[in-house]
């Protein structure tokens, strides 16, 4: 079986709003792939439905060919949109509760990653900074050895130097069997890395393909292409 | 050498053109070893499936070579080393060329220019 993540038909509405419109899509393993789209297109909703903090009105959402449950959970590393950790918590004790609740944490490389960026795991969440927060959250995801990585916007609020810095951990620490699925705006930042992109808009699936296919046939980077789809 | 990266054409030939350079260059020389896929991929800080693709693409060129099990190396054949770098020098050419040519330049206009700034370069250096 080739394929992590595939979606059949899947229809999500909410009220007065149809979230994702009989999407159809199938992704690979060992593949980086950027998840992309306007705001309210639908990105964030297919990421939950795959971490199954959504159940689908219609249709599947198949990871590693299980519906997502326990088992999928096992294998799904996922960044969140917004954190869930407790600020209370000091990044030291959060590496001992991760690594508590996944048999596929591995600390050393964790405490390897803050190291490279210049984290105490004393500190406390609650005295850091956004970007920060962010850093330590993303490292504790990237720490998990998974075989699908969901990051939703993960370098949003982190300086360019630590984008580069993330990107490389991320092309870096994922194993060729793993696929890791990135939504994000700053395509410009990402596009380099990335196998595939996902255009996604209003609910619907409207093109996937590699990076090279798009800047061998348009003549244009991914940013540019997704400026023009999306022209407001 | 730093990997400079244009964001207007596939990634994949850029990357074929720069280990090309630095093969003709003398960066890696001939017959000597390449660093593994995913130490290229991230000092270019490119996908390593990209790095994976422009690498085979070098290989079923001639330049490079892999033995199952020590890795990927730099063609012995100097000769294939040379004609690497004509190819190179002569799409450098043809493209100054048809530059000089949308300038309004002929053929002929462009050498002759050419070699009288190469003399003034002597003259002045």
């Amino acid at each position: 079986m080739d394929s992590i993540l595939e979606c059949r038909s899947l229809v999500k509405y909410f009220p007065g709003c149809l979230a994702l419109n009989s999407v159809n899509l199938t992704v690979p393993k060992g593949r980086i792939v950027g998840l992309l789209g306007p705001n309210g297109s639908g990105k964030s909703t297919l990421i939950k439905l795959a971490n199954g903090l959504l159940t689908p009105n219609a249709g599947q959402i198949l990871v590693g060919g299980m519906a997502p449950g326990v088992e999928t959970k096992k294998i799904v590393s996922y960044l969140p949109e917004r954190t869930y950790l407790n600020d209370w918590m000091s990044v030291q004790t959060m590496i001992d509760y991760f690594g508590d609740f996944y048999e596929n944490f591995n600390k050393s490389k964790a405490y390897d990653m803050l190291q490279r960026l210049h984290i105490n795991p004393g500190d406390r969440l609650k005295t850091m900074s956004k970007g920060t927060k962010e850093k330590v959250q993303l490292i504790l995801v990237m720490s998990r050895e998974a075989q699908l990585y969901i990051l939703d916007e993960p370098i949003g609020g982190v300086d360019p130097a630590a984008r580069d810095y993330i990107l490389d951990t991320i092309i870096g620490n994922y194993s060729e069997n793993a696929t890791v699925l990135i939504s994000t705006h700053l395509i410009t930042d990402v596009e380099k890395v990335l196998d595939d992109v996902i255009f996604i808009n209003m609910g619907n699936i409207v093109l996937t393909s590699t990076v090279d296919d798009i800047r061998e046939k348009e003549g244009k980077s991914v940013d540019s292409l997704f400026r023009e789809v999306f022209k407001c | 050498m730093a990997w400079d990266l244009k964001s207007d054409r596939p990634i994949y030939s850029q990357l074929v053109e720069q280990i090309q350079l630095m093969v003709v260059s003398g960066i890696y020389a001939a017959g000597c070893k390449l660093p593994s896929v995913r130490d290229m991929a991230a000092e270019a800080s490119v996908n390593p499936n990209t790095m994976q693709r422009a690498l085979s693409k070098l290989e079923s060129d001639g330049l490079l070579y892999s033995q199952r099990t020590s890795g990927r190396f730099v063609t012995e054949d100097v000769q294939r080393i040379m004609q690497t770098k004509n190819d190179l020098a002569a799409d450098l050419i043809n493209d100054f060329i048809q530059k000089m040519n949308r300038l309004g330049f002929d053929r002929e206009q462009t050498v002759s220019l050419l070699n009288r700034m190469i003399k003034e370069e002597g003259q002045n250096g």
